[in-house]
């Protein structure tokens, strides 16, 4: 069977937004049991004392690198197959910075903010029309970017495509790093531990 | 550990419940390994990732269709979500009624739910509220110049190598460990 499901069948439209739910389920439970339905648990990484994001962020990444590389170096998986954002420098690093600043200013990212409002964070439904406000306000009042983005981008890069090396290089490499970054947090969070906000109970 | 915890799950101020003691949350890297293999997943059978901002962009087309149906198939945002007049059957926003079920299952099973704010000992609720109304604001402008957020930029183009995604991540957390000091008083 050739991998992606999408590129070799045709889903209705229920059976999509259905599986949409399920890979939904799984997205959730992860967020949550990691601890990202709270505010405070994930801007713990801007003051060091509890590196979780950053952990939790960077296995993720590693773990589907290397599994499409896997599922693709056995013929299992067409990498060409799968959708790749084009790149606009100017665009990713401008957004970055902005969404950055409201990441730390507002507590959540969007998919975060999901998972705080279904256990009860009020701060974060407030997050959620704030996101909202954030959306409606960037089609009514600044449409124009749209076209700037797509006009300026420099299309579907890759590390690979761009340096011509094989992903597996790169799956190494992020292996190697991550290992290195987990005994560096775990340093850093030892260091920065006095900055936990003291209980009160 | 344990202690840690609970000094995370209740706020200064704020009434704790004897009831529901929080289990504590999974080990970061198995959370991250087991959202990494849903990350796989969703590549394996739709040849895209996960999103979350597109939810969010879905509803505002759904918003801006009650005032002028014409206006949301012809703004050049909206349209983009419009999906000929049924933007809430949007992939993504099915997704994050996915990741609302599953985090409130996660969450009364670890018995983790709290209707609460979550801000540090210094800050007023007010002050939190205004800064997570603002904050969302700013972020959903970000995600939408940077064409993803978390999850369609760094997650999902992350794990294909995508330069446009790894600079992403780069800005994000630049911007927000630069703008963390001034803005300590709300968590810390």
């Amino acid at each position: 069977m050739m991998l992606p499901l999408a590129s070799s069948m045709e889903f209705s439209v229920v059976a999509d937004l259905m599986l949409a739910v399920v890979l939904g389920l799984g997205f959730g439970f992860c967020l949550e049991r990691a601890g990202f339905g709270s505010a405070r648990k994930l801007t713990a990484v801007f003051y060091l004392y509890d590196m979780a994001v950053v952990k939790v962020m960077f296995t993720a990444i590693v773990t589907a690198m290397a599994g499409l590389f896997v599922l693709s170096a056995t013929g299992i998986l067409d990498l060409g197959e799968l959708y790749v954002e084009p790149t606009n420098l100017a665009a990713q690093a401008l957004g970055g910075i902005v969404f950055g600043a409201g990441f730390i200013v507002g507590g959540y990212c969007p998919g975060t903010s999901i998972a705080a409002i279904a256990t009860g964070r009020k701060d974060a439904m407030v997050f959620a029309l704030g996101m909202l406000a954030g959306v409606y306000a960037y089609a009514e009042l600044t449409p124009g970017i749209e076209g700037w983005i797509k006009d300026t981008a420099q299309g579907a890069l890759t590390l690979p495509s761009v340096t011509g090396l094989s992903m597996g290089w790169f799956v190494l490499a992020f292996v190697a790093f991550l290992a290195f970054a987990a005994w560096g947090m775990s340093r850093l969070e030892t260091r920065f531990a006095g900055l936990r906000p003291a209980a009160t109970m | 550990m344990t202690s840690t915890i609970a000094q995370e799950r209740f706020p200064a101020g704020q009434q704790v419940s004897m009831a529901a003691v929080a289990k504590p949350y999974w080990n970061p890297y198995v959370c991250g390994f087991l959202l990494g293999l849903v990350l796989l997943a969703t590549y394996a059978v739709t040849g895209r990732g996960l999103g979350a901002t597109g939810g969010y962009s879905a509803v505002a087309a759904q918003i801006a269709g009650l005032f002028s149906p014409e206006h949301a198939a012809a703004n050049a945002v909206h349209a983009k979500y419009w999906n000929d007049g049924a933007p809430l059957a949007s992939w993504t926003l099915f997704l994050a009624a996915g990741v609302f079920i599953g985090a409130l299952a996660s969450g009364l099973q670890g018995q983790r739910f709290r209707w609460s704010i979550e801000r540090g000992p210094q800050a007023s609720a007010e002050r939190r509220l205004a800064l997570a109304f603002a904050g969302g604001f700013i972020a959903a402008y970000g995600a939408k110049i940077a064409k993803g957020c978390t999850s369609g930029q760094a997650l999902t183009g992350g794990s294909i190598l995508n330069v446009g995604s790894l600079v992403f991540m780069v800005a994000v957390f630049a911007a927000a460990y630069g703008l963390a000091w001034f803005v300590r008083k709300e968590w810390l």
